[in-house]
Parts: C-alpha cells; sequence; structure tokens
C-alpha cells in the first residue's frame, strides 16, 4: 500500500472503531475486543507508514483547499512520526489496561468512553501528519473539543467546572493568541507550509519574530507552559486511563509537538536565534520547570501531583525547542517519547492504586508498597526515569538537553541559570515523587490501615508492565526514536 | 434670508409636519397616538414627493393641445404605491393594538412594558 | 435567454401562490404549496447563480418598457447570492414548518400564516432582485409588513407589543428610506439604480445628494438592526413562531445588508463613501455591536434572546467588513452573510425542536434537555462551534476572512475586537451547552400539551433531517469554500471594477 493510503487509513481506522464501538453498548466485551483490535490494528498501519518513511516513500495528500494557498493536507515526516508512534503504541497499552481500571472502578457510560476515546486518537493522528499549520491547528482544537466530554465525564459539579477551566484555557489561549500567531505568520509571509528553516526568515521584520513566536508559546495552551498550566490538573477529574493517555501524552505532547514543528520548520532555529527571541522568552519554560515542581510538592492528591510534574516535564521540551540549537532540539524531541513512557506508567500506577485501595491521598500510602510490591515498582521505575537516571530511557533525553544548555548562545547568565534549573529540577523531582514509593516501601502502616490489599486486575498488571519494561530498554537501544528525533533535528 | 424661506415655503411646512409625527410617536405612551403620529409622518413625505414634482406653470400631465409644460407624473404615481403601503401599515397597526387590547387589557405602552417586567 | 424569465419567476411564483393558499384555506395543501414553491424557487435562483457567477449580468425588463424608465430586474453576482441564500433558507424552513407549525399555530390561522410567509420571502426576493430603487422600497414594506404580522403569531403575548415595536421603527426605516430615495430622484431625476450610480456623481445640488445618503443609510441601518439601531431585534426574534425566527433571523437582516452594500458600492461609489464619515462610524459601531451584543447575549436566560443577541454581534462582524471599504473586507461580509445564514438558521431550528418538546425554550425549562435529545444537541453543538469560529466550520472561514481585511488596513483595535469577541462566544455557547447537557433533568414543565402527547417522546423527522441538512453544511461550506468564496469575490469584484459595475 502506498504511504498515503496508509496515512488516510491510520487517521480513519480510529473512528471506524468509535462508530462500531457506539453501536456496541449491549456488548461490553465485544465492544472491548473491537477497541483492542482498532488499537492493535492502529499500531500495525502507524509501523508500516513508518517504513515507508524509512525507504523514504514520502507522499502530500491534499483533503480540501478552503483558501487560496492555505489546503487541508497531511504528509510524514520524522517529527511526525515519532508521535504517531508514540502516541499509536500506547494507546494500545491503555485500551488493554483501561478493561481493567473501567470495571474495577464501575465507571458509567463506558461505551461513549471508549469512542471518545478513539476518536480523540483520530485527531491526534491527523495532527502527526499535519502538513502545514493551518491543518495543524484545524486537528488541534478538534482534539480540543473531543477530549471535553472525557474529562466531563463523571457529569457532576467538579466535573463541570474543571470541563470549564479545561475549555476556558485551552479554547481561549488557542483563538485568543495561536489562532493570531497563525494569521500573521499568514499575513507578513504569506504561506502556512512547514519548510525545512522555516518560512519567516527576512518576511517578519526582526523586532515582530518575538512577539509572534511568544504567541505560539502561550496559545498552544496544551504545552501548559505558565500561566497557561490551570487546565491540566483540572483535567485530572477524568477517569485514569484518560489522564493517562491524554493528559501525559495525546494531548499535552500534540501541544510541546506543535511548538517543536513551529521552531522548526515556521520560524527556523536560526531566525530564532538570530532574533534573539529566545535569550528572554526561555525564562518563561524555566520558570514553569521551577514552579510546577514546587507546587508539585504542596500537593497531596496523587494524580494533582503527577499533573504538575507533567507540566514541569513539558516545559523541558519548549526548553529544548527553544535553545534553537541542534543538541537541545534533540533532546526536546526525545523527551516526547521518553517522558511519555515513564509517565504513562506512573499514571497507571496511580489509577491500580485507586482501584484497589480507593486512594487518592499521597499521605496515605504510607507502608502501602509492601502490599502491593508489582504497582510501586512500576512507580518506581517510571519515578527513576522521568528524574532521568540510568539505566532508564528518560536519561538521553536529559543528557542532550543538558548538552544543549552548554550550547546555548545566548548570554552567559541565562546559560548558568538554565544549567542550574536543569540541575534542581532534577533534585526537586527526586523530592516530590521518589519519595511517594520509597514512603510506600519503607514507611509505616498506619493504624487502622491494615487492608486486605491485593494487585490490581490483570489486564491493568499486563498495561502497566508494558510501559515500565519499555523505559528500562530505551535506556540500552532507544531506537527508533533517537534516529527519528535525529533526523527531525538533522537539517541544523 | 425671507425670500429663500418664503420661496421654500412649502418644505418648511412638510418638515413641520414630519417633526410633529415624529414628536408625537416618540413622546405619547398612548399606542394610537403612536399610530397617528406615524402615519402623519408619512403624509409628510407624500407631500414632500407631490411638492417635488409641481413644475411652476406645469398643468396636469395629460396630453393635449396648446400645453407645453407639465407637471412631473412619476412621483405621483410612486405616492399612489405609498399611500397604499401606509393605509396597509395603519391597518395592521391598528389590528395589533386591538390584539394588544384584548391580551393585556390596556393600550398604554407604559403599563404594558410594566407588565411585561413581572413576568 | 431563460435565465432572464427565471429572475421574474422567482417573484411571480409565490406572488401568485400566496393568494391560492388564502382561497383554499387548508392547512396541509398550504404546508405542500409553500414547500414546493420554495423549493423550485430554491432550484431557479441556483440556476440563476450559475448563469451570473461568471460575472455577467441578467436584464429584465418588466411590461418591456426599457429602463431607466421601466423597472428593470437586474441581477448580478452579489444579489444572485443573496437570493440563493433567501431560496434555500426559505426551502429548508418550509421543511422544517409543517410540525412545528401545526403544534404552534391555531389551526384556522395556519393558511394565512403560510401566506404570510410566501409574502415575507417574496418581498426579500423582490428586494434582492430589482433594479429599481422604489421598487425596493415597495418590497421592503411587503416584507416587513407580513413579517410584523407573522411575529405576532408568536404564543406569548410579549409577541404582540414586539410586533407593535417593530411595526413602529420598521416603518420609521422604510420612511426614512423613502425621503432619501426621494431626494435622489430630485437630484437626479431617476430611480434606476444603474442609472442612480452614473448621475449622482453629475448632480449639482451635492447637499441634497449628501441628505439623500445619510437618510437612505440611517433608513436601511434600522432595518438590518445595525448597533445601535437594533432595539427591535432581540424581542421580535424571541417570541415570534419557532419557524418565523428561523427564517427571519436567517434572511431579513441579511437582506438589509445587501441593500446597504448596494446603496454604498454600487448606487453611491467607493469614491463617494470613502470621503464621508461613514467608514469610520460603520468600523466602530461593528466594534462596539460585537462587544455589546456578546455581552448581552452572555446575559440572558433564554435560549432565543440570546441567539437574538449573538445576531447583534454577528451584525456587527458584517458591518466592521463593509466598513473597511477594501475588496477583501467586503468579501468577509458577504461571506459572513451567508454562512450567519447558516449557522443561525440550524440554531433557531433546534431552539424549535426544543420549544416543540418543552414548549419553551428558557434555560430553566431546558435543563438537561440535550441528554434526551442527543441528536437535536450534537447538530446545535456543531452550529454553535461555527458561531465561536472554530476551524472547520463556517464560522472560521468568515472570520478568517475579516481578520485578514483588518490586518491588511492595519485596524489593530479591530482585530483585538474579532478575537474578543470569538472568546465571548465560546462563553455564552458554553453556557448553553452546560445548561442543556450538565444540569439535571427537572421533572418537564409542559404547559398546553396534553398528557401523553406524543409530542414529549419524540422529534418530528423532518425537523431533525432540516436542522441536521443546515448542520453539516455548516461543516461542509467551512472546508469546501468554493461556493461562498469564489461567488463573494466574483461579486465584490464586479462592484469594485473601474465602471462601477456598469453593464
Amino acid at each position: 500500500m502506498s504511504t498515503s493510503t496508509l496515512m488516510i487509513i491510520a487517521m480513519l481506522l480510529p473512528l471506524f472503531g468509535a462508530l462500531v464501538i457506539s453501536r456496541l453498548n449491549k456488548a461490553p466485551n465485544i465492544r472491548e475486543v473491537i477497541t483492542i483490535i482498532t488499537s492493535a490494528s492502529l499500531l500495525g498501519i502507524v509501523i508500516a507508514i513508518f517504513n515507508q518513511l524509512s525507504q523514504g516513500n514520502v507522499e502530500r495528500i491534499v483533503l480540501a483547499e478552503p483558501f487560496n494557498g492555505i489546503a487541508i493536507a497531511f504528509s510524514i515526516e520524522s517529527l511526525g512520526m515519532m508521535f504517531a508512534l508514540v502516541a499509536s503504541s500506547l494507546w494500545l497499552v491503555t485500551s488493554i489496561y483501561a478493561i481493567g481500571y473501567m470495571r474495577a472502578h464501575h465507571e458509567k457510560h463506558q461505551t461513549r468512553f471508549y469512542a471518545l476515546f478513539a476518536i480523540a486518537i483520530a485527531a491526534v493522528m491527523a495532527i502527526c501528519f499535519a502538513d502545514n499549520l493551518f491543518t495543524l491547528f484545524l486537528f488541534y482544537e478538534v482534539l480540543t473539543l473531543s477530549t471535553y466530554p472525557l474529562v466531563t465525564h463523571s457529569g457532576d459539579e467538579k466535573a463541570k467546572k474543571s470541563g470549564r477551566i479545561y475549555l476556558g484555557v485551552l479554547m481561549g489561549s488557542s483563538i485568543g493568541l495561536f489562532l493570531l500567531g497563525v494569521l500573521l505568520v499568514w499575513h507578513f509571509t504569506g504561506s502556512l507550509e512547514f519548510t525545512d528553516g522555516g518560512i519567516v526568515d527576512g518576511k517578519i521584520p526582526a523586532y515582530w519574530i518575538a512577539p509572534v513566536y511568544a504567541l505560539f508559546i502561550l496559545g498552544i495552551g496544551k504545552a501548559a507552559v505558565m500561566p497557561m498550566h490551570k487546565w491540566l490538573p483540572a483535567a485530572m477529574v477524568a477517569p485514569t486511563p484518560v489522564s493517562a493517555l491524554l493528559h501525559a501524552v495525546a494531548v499535552v505532547k500534540a501541544g510541546v509537538f506543535a511548538i517543536l514543528k513551529v521552531t522548526l520548520l515556521i520560524f527556523g532555529p536560526d531566525t530564532i536565534v538570530e532574533s534573539g527571541a529566545n535569550h528572554w522568552l526561555i525564562w518563561l519554560p524555566m520558570l514553569t520547570i521551577l514552579l510546577a515542581s514546587l507546587v508539585a510538592m504542596t500537593k497531596d492528591n496523587l494524580k494533582e501531583r503527577l499533573a504538575y510534574s507533567t507540566i514541569s516535564q513539558l516545559s523541558y521540551i519548549v526548553l529544548g525547542a527553544m535553545l534553537a540549537n541542534s543538541m537541545g532540539l534533540l533532546g526536546g524531541t526525545l523527551h516526547i517519547a521518553m517522558h511519555a513512557f515513564g509517565k504513562i506508567s506512573l499514571f497507571f500506577a496511580a489509577g491500580a492504586i485507586l482501584v484497589t485501595l480507593h486512594k487518592t491521598k499521597i499521605s496515605e500510602l504510607s507502608g502501602m508498597g509492601r502490599k502491593m510490591p508489582f504497582t510501586f515498582t512500576v512507580f518506581l521505575i517510571g519515578t527513576l526515569s522521568i528524574i532521568g537516571l540510568p539505566p532508564f530511557g528518560g536519561m538521553w533525553s536529559k543528557w542532550y538537553l543538558a548538552l544543549g544548555t552548554i550550547d546555548f548562545t545566548g548570554p552567559d547568565f541565562t546559560r548558568w541559570a538554565l544549567l542550574g534549573t536543569l540541575m534542581l529540577s532534577s533534585l526537586l523531582n527526586i523530592a516530590y515523587l521518589a519519595v511517594i514509593p520509597v514512603k510506600a516501601f519503607f514507611g509505616k502502616i498506619e493504624l487502622g490501615q491494615e487492608i486486605k490489599a491485593k494487585e490490581a486486575p490483570l489486564p491493568c498488571l499486563v498495561g502497566m508492565a508494558i510501559p515500565a519494561i519499555i523505559c528500562l530498554i530505551l535506556f540500552f537501544y532507544p531506537e527508533p526514536f533517537y534516529s527519528l528525533a535525529r533526523a527531525a533535528t538533522l537539517s541544523l | 434670508m425671507i425670500e429663500y424661506i418664503l420661496g421654500h415655503i412649502n418644505y418648511w411646512i412638510i418638515i413641520v409636519l414630519m417633526m410633529i409625527g415624529l414628536y408625537t410617536m416618540m413622546s405619547r405612551p398612548n399606542l394610537i397616538k403612536k399610530m397617528v403620529g406615524l402615519s402623519v409622518f408619512q403624509t409628510g413625505v407624500i407631500l414632500l414627493y407631490i411638492s417635488m414634482a409641481k413644475v411652476t406653470g406645469g398643468t396636469a400631465p395629460i396630453v393635449a393641445e396648446g400645453f407645453t409644460t407639465y407637471s412631473n407624473p412619476l412621483p405621483q404615481v410612486l405616492m399612489l404605491t405609498a399611500i397604499v403601503v401606509g393605509v396597509a401599515t395603519t391597518a395592521l397597526g391598528f389590528a395589533l393594538i386591538v390584539r394588544i387590547k384584548e391580551a393585556y387589557g390596556t393600550i398604554e405602552e407604559d403599563e404594558l412594558e410594566m407588565m411585561d417586567n413581572e413576568e | 435567454m431563460i435565465e432572464q424569465q427565471l429572475s421574474i419567476l422567482l417573484v411571480v411564483l409565490p406572488l401568485l401562490a400566496a393568494p391560492i393558499i388564502a382561497v383554499i384555506n387548508r392547512s396541509s395543501i398550504a404546508w405542500a404549496m409553500t414547500l414546493s414553491v420554495t423549493v423550485c424557487c430554491l432550484i431557479m435562483s441556483v440556476w440563476m447563480l450559475s448563469g451570473v457567477v461568471d460575472g455577467s449580468v441578467i436584464h429584465y425588463e418588466l411590461g418591456g418598457w426599457a429602463p431607466p424608465w421601466g423597472i428593470e430586474y437586474r441581477i448580478d453576482t452579489l444579489n444572485g447570492l443573496v437570493a440563493l441564500i433567501v431560496c434555500g433558507i426559505a426551502a429548508a424552513t418550509a421543511l422544517y414548518a409543517k410540525r412545528s407549525v401545526e403544534q404552534e399555530i391555531p389551526k384556522h390561522q395556519i393558511p394565512m400564516f403560510y401566506c404570510a410567509f410566501l409574502l415575507c420571502f417574496l418581498g426579500l426576493l423582490g428586494i434582492c432582485l430589482t433594479g429599481d430603487i422604489f421598487n425596493l422600497f415597495v418590497f421592503l414594506e411587503v416584507s416587513s409588513l407580513s413579517s410584523y404580522a407573522l411575529i405576532a403569531m408568536g404564543r406569548n403575548r410579549k409577541a404582540l407589543t414586539a410586533s407593535f415595536h417593530y411595526l413602529v421603527l420598521g416603518t420609521l426605516g422604510a420612511t426614512f428610506f423613502l425621503i432619501g430615495v426621494g431626494l435622489a430622484y430630485g437630484a437626479t431625476g431617476t430611480l434606476n439604480m444603474a442609472d442612480l450610480s452614473v448621475r449622482l456623481p453629475q448632480a449639482v445640488d451635492t447637499h441634497l445628494v449628501n441628505t439623500a445618503f445619510a437618510l437612505i443609510v440611517v433608513g436601511v441601518a434600522l432595518k438590518a438592526a445595525i448597533y445601535p439601531l437594533h432595539l427591535w431585534l432581540p424581542n421580535a426574534y424571541s417570541f415570534a413562531p419557532s419557524v418565523v425566527s428561523i427564517f427571519l433571523s436567517a434572511t431579513a437582516t441579511k437582506v438589509a445588508i445587501y441593500v446597504l452594500i448596494r446603496c454604498l458600492f454600487h448606487v453611491y461609489s467607493v469614491e463617494y463613501v470613502t470621503n464621508t464619515l461613514l467608514p469610520q462610524l460603520l468600523i466602530v459601531m461593528g466594534g462596539v455591536a460585537v462587544l455589546y451584543g456578546s455581552m448581552r447575549a452572555i446575559g440572558q436566560t433564554g435560549m432565543r434572546k440570546m441567539l437574538a443577541y449573538s445576531s447583534v454581534a454577528q451584525i456587527g462582524y458584517m458591518i466592521m467588513g463593509i466598513g473597511f471599504l477594501t475588496e477583501a473586507g467586503l468579501t468577509a461580509s458577504l461571506i459572513h452573510l451567508f454562512n450567519h445564514a447558516l449557522m443561525k438558521a440550524a440554531l433557531f431550528m433546534a431552539a424549535g425542536l426544543f420549544i416543540y418538546r418543552a414548549n419553551t425554550a428558557t434555560f430553566e425549562n431546558i435543563k438537561g434537555l440535550g441528554r434526551e435529545m442527543p441528536w437535536t444537541f450534537a447538530a446545535m453543538v456543531i452550529a454553535a462551534l461555527s458561531l465561536i469560529g472554530v476551524p472547520g466550520t463556517v464560522g472560521f472561514v468568515s472570520k478568517w476572512q475579516l481578520l485578514q481585511a483588518a490586518l491588511e488596513e492595519n485596524h489593530w483595535p479591530m482585530v483585538v475586537i474579532i478575537l474578543v469577541g470569538s472568546l465571548l462566544a465560546i462563553i455564552y455557547v458554553w453556557k448553553l451547552i452546560e445548561v442543556l447537557y450538565f444540569q439535571p433533568r427537572e421533572k418537564m414543565r409542559v404547559t398546553g400539551v396534553a398528557s401523553g402527547s406524543e409530542n414529549i417522546g419524540r422529534s418530528p423527522i423532518s425537523m431533525a433531517v432540516t436542522l441536521w441538512i443546515l448542520a453539516l453544511s455548516c461543516i461542509y461550506f467551512g472546508i469546501n469554500t468554493e461556493l461562498s468564496m469564489d461567488t463573494a469575490k466574483s461579486a465584490v469584484e464586479i462592484l469594485f471594477a473601474a465602471d462601477g459595475g456598469q453593464r
């Protein structure tokens, strides 16, 4: 099959799956089999596309052209390929996990849940394959809208309130700032095509580059750069599989993916360095990394703490993009994959704890590690990978990011501040993440807490084990992500 | 100056007429009086057209021997249509007033507003 | 050749059908005739538009009197497009109308309702097609008079006062327009619009020309509900029968805006308008309308009133585009004219369905109704997203064009206002969605429906299907903009052409 056919299938397959799933309300078993089959075949197709890409078969599909020169078009390049691989493989894992979770937790409206989940994945695939900024923007909004019902899944007052914040921040920033940025790029350059080395060079007046770039950094609210981060903790009211896949992987990564694309293919790292835009804008992700870590320490709710950890980790990627040199961009790109596998392990473990112990507070977990050794081992692996310790995959991205900061061309003070931030943040990571499994394994079980704890249902355990093992494998063999990230940033 | 005013006396009268209509429409809370004001205002416009069409020394626009100057017939024809429209508007307005009286029991605008706001 | 006959048939067909309906006086026949007439008109208008989209102009001389003496119907791309909008919405409304009208209008009035509906439709079409400015006034009054009657048929007694206010203000606007026409005639001696556009610049008495301009603009602005002359609109739309609010919200103000465009760019010229205060005034009023309309929409407690205020805001976008006086701005306005008709009609149709089920559309009474009517709700969400301007929907297309136009002219405050308007739209749209979906369903407070009536149980297929057709076209025309964009562009090119559209 040709690349373009495969790409169309990759985008339509989840939609088709959603359609079938939504009809199977009465037969939960068949419904879940369908979910797994859909996600497995999606992974297969994405791998087939990967093969095509490595053979150099790149094609462009134009779906429609609403405006002269602005088309809804798709094609494939390394960065998008990497994101597609991460998202589709983790969808499969999440589907397995969700079966155990949703049943054990007696969630309502499971059919709606699975169907909307599939639609969100279709939107993510379209974002991966977007060939120009307009298409990216279009499906960015579709993703926001399709995940909104997932956030408000339970439909109670709290979910409604969170839904408001979710939509308010994401839609508000994207329409108020992102759209304005897209419009300005179009106004100045007359093009929205992704081009190696960017399209703005010499077309946008130098003093405009920093403000327009800032519009993108803040306007792409999904990247959760402070002060646009409020929606992510709010979204944690959603069921755990949603938090895991969408709010640690698909949605937030769509945000940083968009920022990377804009940096690499719209502005071009060289233009950003020349204009000096990143010299002061880089303080945004830097402060986000630190502040989010500090806020995370104050949160006792496990999922909220993970959310703030995600905010901090996402800013690593934004930071990598803003370093605008090859090492920094490589590290940032690689971190998309590495953080995804680490963070999803953490969320799965948190979900398993919720299902079996019905506990959401970290303070209540003391000593529980001895009751649920498997779950907390997974949690520990995820933690270590996120901190960036060997022998886990997370080390590589942090390593390249550190190399990137040394190459940073801005003022010396900023460079030292960057290095300091990376160091300090790793320490903070230990303080707020590593403390959880340590306490769980070695802490005292509080009085009145001697419950007969058991491990989570089998599908949950299987789902948890896979990303944890991958974290380990990625340290020794970081392919294909390394070569894809390398190829994406090679043009520098 | 005086010549200017006298020379355009018909227009001054029309303007005064229209202003009377407009003022009545705005100042009277009674719906029927509002309709009266509207009618006066419309009549002013009709007169405006008619007096525009008058040509000094012209006769009625009927072709006949011995006459060379005629008044412009077109505005008069237009005003026939406008009168029909005006009558229809007035009729519809009165029909509405009858229905309002049935539904509310009053046709004073301030009372109507009070009743509407209460709901 | 045949296109020429089409232009007059479009007006004659409803004109013949209306009295026949009144005479036959049977409600089912009335509906069938209305539907077939509007569908025929839709087909004819598509045919006609395809004949003029390349920039050619159709002339039809009424009674064989050559213009400028006789009345001429003159169809170029601009009025071809507006006529298509009117016919399309009328056909959709007619398809939707049957069950809704049966429920809302007393049985003996139904034939007269359809009769008035056709007259209103005919009036609006006539405004679009005629090339004679006095004839335009007559059609304006035909459509207005029938719409006053239609609005007054609303079940709430407030419909009567709303209709009366509309009557007073509408007549005032039309009369202002008439004075303006009279003065223009006094200055030039002609009523044919093409002829006027030649003679106005040569007119000796510029005072007369200027006064005529001011009066025409004010008169039309009243009809188009341009802020601050919008006062009649919210009540008229929210208390009229559902079918009437669908039809009027999507067509009446649009046609008035067409008249404004025709007068500014064709009868008077771009050069003339540039030298007046009007462009700045239109831009400022448009901006204020966007903010004011959206703010008021947020504060409303009923779905239809909220939509009505949102209309005030959306008209603001169109006015702003006209005020830029550039090709890009006018194109944006025309596209928004088309797009807004689609989405507002869809939204009012959804409101109509809620009214059909719950007998009212105030927020208090439609709580949680979205869960019981998922299909209606889904279609409404699509149309509501268009209102916000989410990419992939029609709303985005027009906003994108308008933003372009504003940037071209470096109107930064307007760029900000357009974006803020979208953000405010998110707030009111989401307020509606939350009411419909997240608020717990209370015991249905039904009045005027017999218990066990099947109305409560399900929505009529015809109503739901029409709603979905419009909702899907909100997406289709958001992705494939060939029809709206190309037609609008060609219309604007003609208006801006060096000869001022003299063909």
